[in-house]
C-alpha cells in the first residue's frame, strides 16, 4: 500500500523535473555564458582497459581543468556499439553543451546522433567516424588519418624491411576501424608482392600470445606482425622474447605505450603509429567551450595523425608516454 | 498457482486469520520484492539526478528502451527458472540470429519478412535440441546451454566471417525503412501524441519546433505483450501449473502425469524465441548486424528474472516480477550517467545495487512467508 503511495510521489517528482526541463527551452539570455556553465560529455567506444582511450581522457582532463568547464567520459565497458546508442541519447537528454563522440559503426549510431544534432547539441566526431561528418552535418571531425590508408603506410613501411608475409591481429572483433587497418596494412604489403592474414584475438593476453604463437607455428613464413593496440603488443612482446625469437619478426603496432615506445627504442619492435590522440581529447573540450561561450569554431577537421614513431624518436616520446599523454 | 506451491512446500506456516489473509497474500507474491526495489530505485536517482534529464521525455524513453530490450529476454527466462532450468546460450541465441538475418538479407537477397522468419524457425531448433539435450542426458541446463554459449557465438563469427570476410553487416534495412515488418519490430509509436504535448509545450521541443522524443521504441509494447502472455501461460492456464509442478519437484510430477520433458522443451524454445525477437528487434532498430551483439545477456535476464522473485532452485517466481527486474536493471543501467559519476565506477554501482535489489526482495520474501 505504501508502495503505491511512493510511486504517486514519484511520478509528482517526475512531473516537477518536467518542468523544471521546460524551463530550459527558453530562449538564453544575452550574455556570454561563464565557463563554470560549460558542460561536454564524451561518448566513445573504447573499452575500459585500453591505454589508447585514456590518453584520449586525460587529454579531456586537461582541457577541461584548465578552462574550468565541467566534462564526463562515458564508454560501455566491451565494444558494443547498441549500448552507446544508447549512452549517446542518455546524454543528450542531459543537455549538454557538446556531445563529443566515436563512430565505430555508422549504421547503428546514425539515429541517436543525429537527434543530438537535431536538438541543437554541437557535435564533434573524434578518432573514428570522420565519414560520417558531412552527411549528418556534424560540426567537425577532430583525429587522424583514414585507419586504411594508416594500414597501408603500415605494410609499405614492412614490406621496405623485406617482409613478405604479415599477419594482422585484430582484438576487437566486429570493429569496422580495426577490420580497415588490416585490410589497409595486407594492400600496403601487396603492392611489393606481399599479403598478410587476419588473426582475431580479444583483448585478453594469455588469448592473444597463444593464438598468434598457435598461428605461427603453422605459418613459418610469416615474418611481419601487426597489432592494433599497445594492449595487445605488449604481451607479444614479451612471448617473442621469452621464446628468443623476437629476431625474426618486425613487428609494428597501432598507437604508443610506455613498452612499446622502450621496445622501439630497443630496436626489438620497428615502429608504433601515433594518432596524437591526446589531442582528440584536448581541442574538443577548448573548441566546444568556445562554441558555447563565443560561438566560434573551426571550419575544417583537425588531423591528429598519423605519425610514426620509429627508432630515433622513441626515447623523447617515452617520458611523455609514461605520462599518459602520448 | 499458490495452491499449488503450497501443496508442494508443506512446511508452510498454517493459514492466518481471515481478516490479515488477504494482506498476507499480497505479501506471498513473488513480484513484491521486485516492486519494492523499483521504488526504491527510483528514489535513489530522484534524489541523486532529480533534474539532469534521466526523468525528461528523452530520459525516460531511453531506460525504457534498454529495459524493455532485456525484459522481452527476461519473461521467458523467468518461465524457464520456474521450470527449474537455466539456458546460458541466450546471449549467443541473439548473435546468431542477428547474423542470420543480416546474411539472408544482403547475401541472399530475401525480403526482410523472410529473414525474420527463418531466424524464428532456427531458433525453434536451437532451443529444441537444448531441451531434448537437457532433458534425454539428465546433465545440468548449465552445462548444457554453457556449450551451447560457445557452439552458437564461434558459428555467429566464423559463418560471418567467411561469408562476408567482415564482422559487421551493415545496409540490412536499407530501402526498407518504410516496411510494416521494419516498423512492427524495429520502429517508433505515439509519434503524433508526443508531436501534440511538445506543441503545447508539455515536452521538450526542438528548435524546429517538432518534439523531442519522436515516439517510443516498439520494443516497449513488445516487452508488454511478452510479459502478458507469460503471465497468461502461468496463471490460467494448465501449462502453467505444470511448469510450477515441473520446477518444483519433478520427480513428483512425473509421478502425477505430468509430460515434463515436454514442457522443458517448450521452455527451452520459449528463451530461444526470445532471444530471436531481441535480435530481431535491434537489427531492424540499428539497421546492422554484429558477431559480438548480445554478449553477456544471458546473465542480465537472469539477473533481472532473480530480482523479479524468481529462485534459482525453480518452481517459484513471476513474469510480472521479472519486468520490474529488468526495469531496475535499465534505469541503474542508463540512471548512472545522470548522476555525473564516471564510468570507471559504472559497474561497482550496478553491482551493488543489483546486491541491495536482491537481498530487499529476499528479506520482503522472507517476511512475508513467516509464520506470524
Amino acid at each position: 500500500m505504501s508502495a503505491l503511495f511512493s510511486i504517486r510521489n514519484m511520478l509528482g517528482a517526475a512531473a516537477l523535473s518536467l518542468a523544471f526541463a521546460g524551463v530550459g527551452i527558453l530562449p538564453a539570455p544575452a550574455q556570454v555564458k561563464q565557463e563554470g556553465d560549460v558542460r561536454i560529455v564524451f561518448v566513445t567506444h573504447g573499452q575500459a582497459n585500453d591505454v589508447y582511450w585514456s590518453v584520449v581522457k586525460n587529454g579531456m582532463q586537461a582541457a577541461a581543468q584548465q578552462l574550468g568547464v565541467k566534462v564526463e567520459y562515458q564508454a560501455p565497458e566491451t565494444f558494443d556499439v547498441v549500448r552507446m546508442a544508447r549512452m549517446i541519447e542518455a546524454a543528450t537528454a542531459s543537455k549538454p553543451d557538446g556531445l563529443v563522440v566515436s563512430i565505430p559503426d555508422m549504421d547503428a549510431l546514425k539515429a541517436p546522433v543525429e537527434a543530438a544534432k537535431a536538438v541543437g547539441i554541437p557535435v564533434v566526431v573524434i578518432d573514428s567516424g570522420e565519414e560520417a561528418v558531412e552527411p549528418w552535418g556534424l560540426d567537425l571531425f577532430v583525429g587522424g588519418g583514414s585507419e586504411y590508408d594508416n594500414g597501408v603506410k603500415a605494410g609499405e613501411i614492412m614490406a621496405k624491411a623485406g617482409v613478405k608475409k604479415g599477419i594482422c591481429i585484430n582484438h576487437e572483433v566486429g570493429n569496422v576501424s580495426l577490420d580497415k587497418r588490416c585490410e589497409g596494412y595486407n594492400d600496403g604489403l601487396k603492392k611489393s608482392g606481399g599479403s598478410s592474414d587476419v588473426v582475431a584475438a580479444t583483448m585478453d593476453p594469455t588469448d592473444v600470445t597463444r593464438r598468434v604463437e598457435g598461428y605461427l607455428t603453422a605459418h613459418a613464413d610469416v615474418t611481419g606482425v601487426l597489432t592494433l593496440g599497445p594492449t595487445v603488443a605488449a604481451p607479444l612482446l614479451k612471448m617473442f622474447s621469452d621464446a628468443g625469437t623476437i629476431g625474426n619478426y618486425k613487428i609494428g603496432t597501432f598507437d604508443l605505450s610506455p613498452e612499446i615506445l622502450d621496445a622501439v627504442a630497443k630496436g626489438t619492435m620497428m615502429f608504433g603509429i601515433d594518432n596524437q590522440q591526446y589531442m582528440m581529447g584536448y581541442y574538443p573540450v577548448v573548441f566546444l567551450t568556445n562554441k558555447a561561450m563565443y560561438k566560434t569554431f573551426p571550419t575544417s577537421a583537425v588531423r591528429t595523425g598519423p605519425s610514426f614513431i620509429m627508432k630515433d624518436d622513441a626515447a623523447a616520446v617515452r617520458d611523455l608516454s609514461k605520462a599518459g599523454i602520448r | 498457482m499458490t495452491i499449488l506451491t503450497d501443496a508442494l512446500n508443506p512446511a508452510h506456516p498454517p493459514e492466518p486469520k481471515p481478516v490479515s489473509r488477504r494482506l498476507v497474500r499480497l505479501m506471498r507474491r513473488p513480484e513484491l520484492g521486485a516492486i519494492t526495489g523499483t521504488v526504491i530505485v527510483f528514489l535513489a536517482f530522484g534524489i541523486t539526478a532529480g533534474n539532469s534529464g534521466l526523468f525528461s521525455m528523452a530520459g525516460i524513453a531511453n531506460f525504457l528502451q534498454v529495459s524493455a530490450q532485456l525484459g522481452i529476454l527476461a519473461a521467458a527466462v523467468a518461465l524457464l527458472m520456474i521450470g527449474g532450468e537455466f539456458d546460458l546460450s541466450l546471449g549467443s541465441m541473439i548473435g546468431f540470429a542477428s547474423v542470420t538475418i543480416g546474411l539472408c538479407v544482403t547475401q541472399f537477397g530475401l525480403s526482410i519478412p523472410a529473414a525474420v522468419a527463418i531466424a524464428f524457425v532456427i531458433a525453434i531448433i536451437v532451443g529444441a535440441l537444448n531441451g531434448i539435450l537437457v532433458v534425454r542426458t539428465r546433465l545440468p541446463s548449465f552445462i548444457v546451454t554453457l556449450a551451447g554459449l560457445f557452439i552458437l557465438r564461434g558459428l555467429t563469427l566464423a559463418i560471418t566471417r567467411t561469408v562476408t570476410g567482415r564482422t559487421q553487416i551493415p545496409y540490412i534495412t536499407d530501402g526498407q525503412e518504410g516496411s510494416f515488418v521494419v516498423w512492427l519490430f524495429g520502429g517508433k509509436f505515439g509519434a503524433p501524441v508526443f508531436a501534440w504535448l511538445a506543441s503545447h509545450g508539455v515536452i521538450d521541443a526542438r528548435p524546429d519546433g517538432s518534439a523531442m522524443v519522436q515516439g517510443l521504441s516498439m520494443s516497449i509494447l513488445w516487452w508488454v505483450a511478452v510479459t502478458a502472455f507469460a503471465t497468461w501461460l502461468l496463471v490460467k492456464t494448465r501449462f502453467g501449473n505444470w511448469v510450477f509442478a515441473v520446477g518444483g519437484d519433478d520427480r513428483a510430477a512425473r509421478n502425477v502425469g505430468v509430460p515434463v520433458d515436454r514442457v522443458k522443451i517448450l521452455l527451452f524454445i520459449g528463451t530461444a524465441l526470445s532471444a530471436t525477437l531481441f535480435a530481431v528487434i535491434q537489427v531492424l532498430e540499428a539497421g546492422s548486424a554484429d558477431t559480438l551483439r548480445g554478449t553477456q545477456k544471458e546473465f542480465q535476464a537472469i539477473i533481472a528474472a532473480v530480482i523479479g522473485g524468481c529462485l534459482l532452485t525453480g518452481g517459484y517466481g513471476s513474469a510480472i516480477g521479472a519486468m520490474f527486474g529488468a526495469l531496475i536493471f535499465g534505469t541503474v543501467e542508463m540512471g548512472i550517467f545522470y548522476t555525473g559519476i564516471d564510468t570507471d565506477w559504472f559497474q561497482v554501482f550496478l553491482g551493488s545495487m543489483l546486491l541491495i535489489a536482491v537481498l530487499v526482495n529476499n528479506y520482503v520474501r522472507r517476511k512475508a512467508t513467516e509464520a506470524r
